[in-house]
Formats: C-alpha cells, sequence, structure tokens
C-alpha cells in the first residue's frame, strides 16, 4: 500500500506541478526580460 | 443509478490512502479555474474579431467585453453563497464534477459566440456557465481538505487557494501560445484557444473529481490528538451554515475579508500605472508589465505561506498582522515615491500583495476554527459575497479618488498619495473588526450527532425547558 501511496503521489504531484512550476518561471522570465 | 459513482459514500478513502493525495486533487480545480485572473489577455483580440489588425466599427468595444470578467465574479459569489449546502452534503466529487463540465462547457460555448460573433452567447458561456464553475470550484475542496489535515487546516486550504493564484501565470502564457498557433491573417484564434481550453480545463478537474476522497468518519491523522475541551477561538461544535449568518462572527469575518481585500485590489489593478507615474522616468511600461507579475508571484506565495503561519499563531494573530502591517505599508508608499526610492516601493507592494493572497488563503481556517468542519465549505462559499462586494469597492475608491485628485490639481505622481491613506484607513477599521471576533455563542451549535440543520442547540434546549 505504502509503495503504492507513493507513486501515486509522485504522478500526482508532477501533475499539478510541472504546469505550475513552468508557469512560475515564466513569469520570472517576463519579469526579469522588463528590467533587463 | 449511472452517476452514483459521484456520491459521496462512494469516495469515502479506504484504509492507508495518503492524505498527501487531496491537495493536488484541489489543485486541479483552481489551477484551472484561476483562469480567470488572466482573462484579461483575450480582451484585445476580441475587440478586433473582424478588423483582424484594428477594431472595425463592427467589433466589440472594451467596454463591452469588460462585462464577461464582471459576470464572471459576480457568478462565483452568487453559486458560492446558494449551492455551498449542496457541494457540501454532496461531497467534493460531485460538486468538482460538475464544477468542470460548467467551467469547461462555458469556454465551448463562449467559442460558439466568438464563431457566430454573438456576446451574449459569451456573457452567458463564460459569464454565467463559467461563473458557476467558478464558484463550485472554488468551494468545492475546502471542508474535504479541513477534514484531511485537522492538525494544519491553514497550510491545506493554503495550498488550493495558492493554486487560484497562481493559475493565471499558466493560463496567461497558454492563452497567447494558443492564439498564435490558430491566428490566420485573416482570423484571430480566439474560437480555438478556447475549444483547446476548455477540452484540457475539462480533463485537468476530471483527474482532480477522480483523486479526491473524504476520510471516513472516525479517521485522524496518525499521531493527532483531538483536543478534548476547545479552545477559546477553536471550537469543537459545529454550526450550521444558514445559523451562521445569525452570528456577529461570520458578520465581522465578512467585514476584515471584504477590507483586506477592497485594499489590495484596489491597487491591483493600478499597480502598473501607479509604479509610472510615481517613478516617471524610472519605471518603463515594460519593467511596469515585469513588478505586476513580480507582485502576482507575491500574492500566490503569500497564499500558502501566510495560511501556514496561522497554524501556528492563529488566525485572528495572522489578520491582525496582515491589518498593522498593511496599514503602515500603505502609508509608507508615498514616502517611496518622494524618496524616489523604487526599492522601498517595490518592498512595500511586495509584502502588501502578499498579504492579499494570504487574507484569500486563511480564511477557510479562520472559519472553521468559529463554527466547525460540518459546514464550513457551504458557509465559505456565503462568505465569498464579500470578495464580490470588495471587486467592486476597491477598484471604485482608488479609480474615483485618483481622478478627484487630478481634476482637482495634484499632480499624477501625487495622486495616489490620498488612496494609500484611504486604503491604510481601511485596514484601521479591518483591525477594529478582526479584534471584536470572540467565540460563537453556544446557542448556535448543532446537538450532538443528530441532524439538526434548521435548529441549534439553543432552541432545543429552550423547547426543552418549556
Amino acid at each position: 500500500m505504502a509503495q503504492n501511496n507513493g507513486l501515486k503521489l509522485f504522478l500526482a504531484w508532477t501533475f499539478v506541478g510541472i504546469p505550475l512550476a513552468w508557469g512560475v518561471v515564466q513569469t520570472l522570465l517576463n519579469a526579469i526580460r522588463a528590467f533587463q | 443509478m449511472a452517476l452514483s459513482f459521484l456520491a459521496r459514500d462512494r469516495t469515502i478513502a479506504a484504509p492507508g490512502y495518503s492524505r498527501w493525495l487531496i491537495p493536488p486533487a484541489a489543485l486541479c480545480i483552481h489551477l484551472c479555474i484561476g483562469q480567470a485572473y488572466a482573462f484579461s489577455v483575450f480582451n484585445l483580440p476580441l475587440s478586433k474579431l473582424i478588423g483582424i489588425t484594428q477594431s472595425a466599427p463592427d467589433d466589440w468595444k472594451l467596454t463591452d467585453l469588460g462585462w464577461i470578467f464582471s459576470i464572471a465574479i459576480v457568478v462565483l459569489g452568487l453559486s458560492a453563497a446558494l449551492f455551498g449546502r449542496w457541494v457540501e452534503e454532496g461531497g467534493p466529487r460531485r460538486a468538482m464534477f460538475t464544477a468542470a463540465l460548467c467551467w469547461s462547457g462555458g469556454f465551448l460555448i463562449s467559442a460558439v459566440g466568438v464563431y457566430v460573433h454573438t456576446l451574449w452567447l459569451i456573457y452567458l458561456g463564460y459569464g454565467v456557465l463559467g461563473g458557476i464553475g467558478l464558484g463550485l470550484g472554488y468551494i468545492s475542496p475546502v471542508s474535504t481538505l479541513i477534514k484531511w489535515f485537522p492538525d494544519r487546516p491553514g497550510m491545506a486550504t493554503g495550498m488550493a487557494i495558492m493554486g487560484f493564484g497562481g493559475a493565471a501565470f499558466i493560463a496567461s502564457p497558454l492563452s497567447v501560445w494558443l492564439m498564435a498557433r490558430f491566428n490566420t491573417p485573416t482570423h484571430v484564434g480566439v474560437a480555438e484557444a478556447w475549444v483547446c481550453m476548455g477540452v484540457i480545463y475539462l480533463v485537468f478537474m476530471m483527474v482532480g473529481a477522480f483523486l479526491v476522497r473524504v476520510p471516513a468518519e472516525d479517521w485522524v491523522p496518525e499521531g493527532y490528538v483531538a483536543p478534548v475541551a476547545p479552545r477559546r477561538l477553536i471550537t469543537t461544535n459545529h454550526v450550521f451554515v444558514y445559523e451562521a449568518l445569525k452570528t456577529p462572527q461570520f458578520w465581522l469575518i465578512w467585514a476584515v475579508l471584504c477590507l483586506n481585500v477592497s485594499a489590495g485590489i484596489g491597487v491591483l489593478g493600478q499597480a502598473s500605472a501607479m509604479s509610472q507615474e510615481m517613478f516617471k522616468g524610472h519605471v518603463t511600461a515594460v519593467a511596469a508589465s515585469g513588478l505586476v507579475g513580480l507582485f502576482s508571484l507575491f500574492n500566490m506565495a503569500g497564499r500558502f505561506i501566510w495560511s501556514s503561519t496561522s497554524d501556528y499563531i492563529g488566525r485572528k494573530n495572522t489578520y491582525f498582522c496582515f491589518f498593522a502591517l498593511g496599514a503602515v505599508l500603505y502609508a509608507l508608499v508615498p514616502y517611496s515615491g518622494a524618496l524616489g526610492s523604487v526599492a522601498l516601493f517595490v518592498f512595500c507592494y511586495a509584502i502588501i500583495f502578499s498579504m492579499y493572497g494570504g487574507g484569500f488563503a486563511t480564511v477557510p481556517a479562520y472559519l472553521k476554527d468559529m463554527f466547525g468542519t460540518k459546514y464550513v465549505g457551504a458557509i465559505h462559499g456565503l462568505l465569498l459575497t464579500a470578495w464580490s462586494t470588495a471587486g467592486v469597492v476597491g477598484p471604485v475608491l482608488v479609480n474615483y479618488i485618483r481622478q478627484y485628485n487630478i481634476d482637482h490639481g495634484v499632480p499624477p505622481a501625487q495622486a495616489y498619495n490620498v488612496t494609500m491613506y484611504i486604503m491604510a484607513g481601511l485596514l484601521v477599521a479591518g483591525f477594529i473588526c478582526n479584534a471584536c471576533i470572540g467565540a460563537v455563542h453556544e446557542r448556535h451549535h448543532m446537538r450532538d450527532g443528530a441532524d439538526t440543520r434548521d435548529e441549534p442547540a439553543g432552541q432545543t434546549a429552550a423547547v426543552g425547558a418549556k
């Protein structure tokens, strides 16, 4: 059960984490570009 | 029943289910519906559907397009208030499933509206149907998260509501990219972008709906010992959703949220113009847009950081921080302009926006402390009318005060000074409201074990005494 949970947790957090991280990086890059 | 898999009792978690799967389920919903914050990227393309490169006489005006977002936000507040009890009693999966259908359906109907160039279809699609999806989606994971994380309710709801703040970071570049993909010299790609977004959001939200579980009735986290006696501002009782409306605590928290959001939302829309006018020659339009992006990151991070902090210092103290620190920082903004210090301006605004987001994220746990967990989602739904009110009051205050000052000869660089002091005043009023919040009287509590929906303990006791 614990191993199964580990995989599920990894997949679930990756599923939401990747788009969020991509969005944050895009925003940061835009902010940096704006100041250059 | 074909849809019985949506029922609350079909979502009860099996033993061993990890509660850390619930925040991603909630994020699946909030990362989609938070797209509303990025809707403005469509305004300009929508105003050139016929003229393509510039607005033609038959194209929609920006003032008419502004109503799409306004309708959605008003319907968000109304649907959260109206359907809160339905969400609470039917369970999170049914609510998330319905929110997904409404939200993505809103995009698809609006795409048809763009295709046939009929604005009322967009009002109906994104505004009304999408607005219902927003309201249901916003409150659907709240009480589930609180029940899974009785030891850290602030952190749990903060994670979900952080997703709402962060959704615009995804939606904004995604929208621009999709429109660019479908854009041709004779066609603006808004309709196709909306179809794609409707489908993407449907899939994403459905993952959340099928991932979510409610804990079994007797479940507690490992090692967690529930407090036997209630602490002064954390009840172990429950208050029925409509009974909460009869308590001064509900209306005080309503005022606390409304005042905190009014102060933040008022300057949120003006941050770009304000930075350029206060620091003419130092902050360009491009730099100002970068600043706004930076502030949005603080808005998102504040949702998680402040609400998690509230688990340790208490909700009331967290709001005291927002109001006391916020008032000082608002009062410092004109000083930063007088000094010509962009760094001080950015520092003040970064903290102000973190507290604006923190106010949204901490309030579900505040409600849980006051009214218990049983109807906290529904009560949160009712409270969101404070957000709708603040959405009107905040920007109107900032815009009208600025215009009044300019009409009376105040230079643009100083036109915001009075506004900042008024915002600080709003926060002082919020501080007083927060100070007045005490424990809910026991006459409002529900009776133990029984389904006492419309009948609080006090009334039952009174009947018994007679």
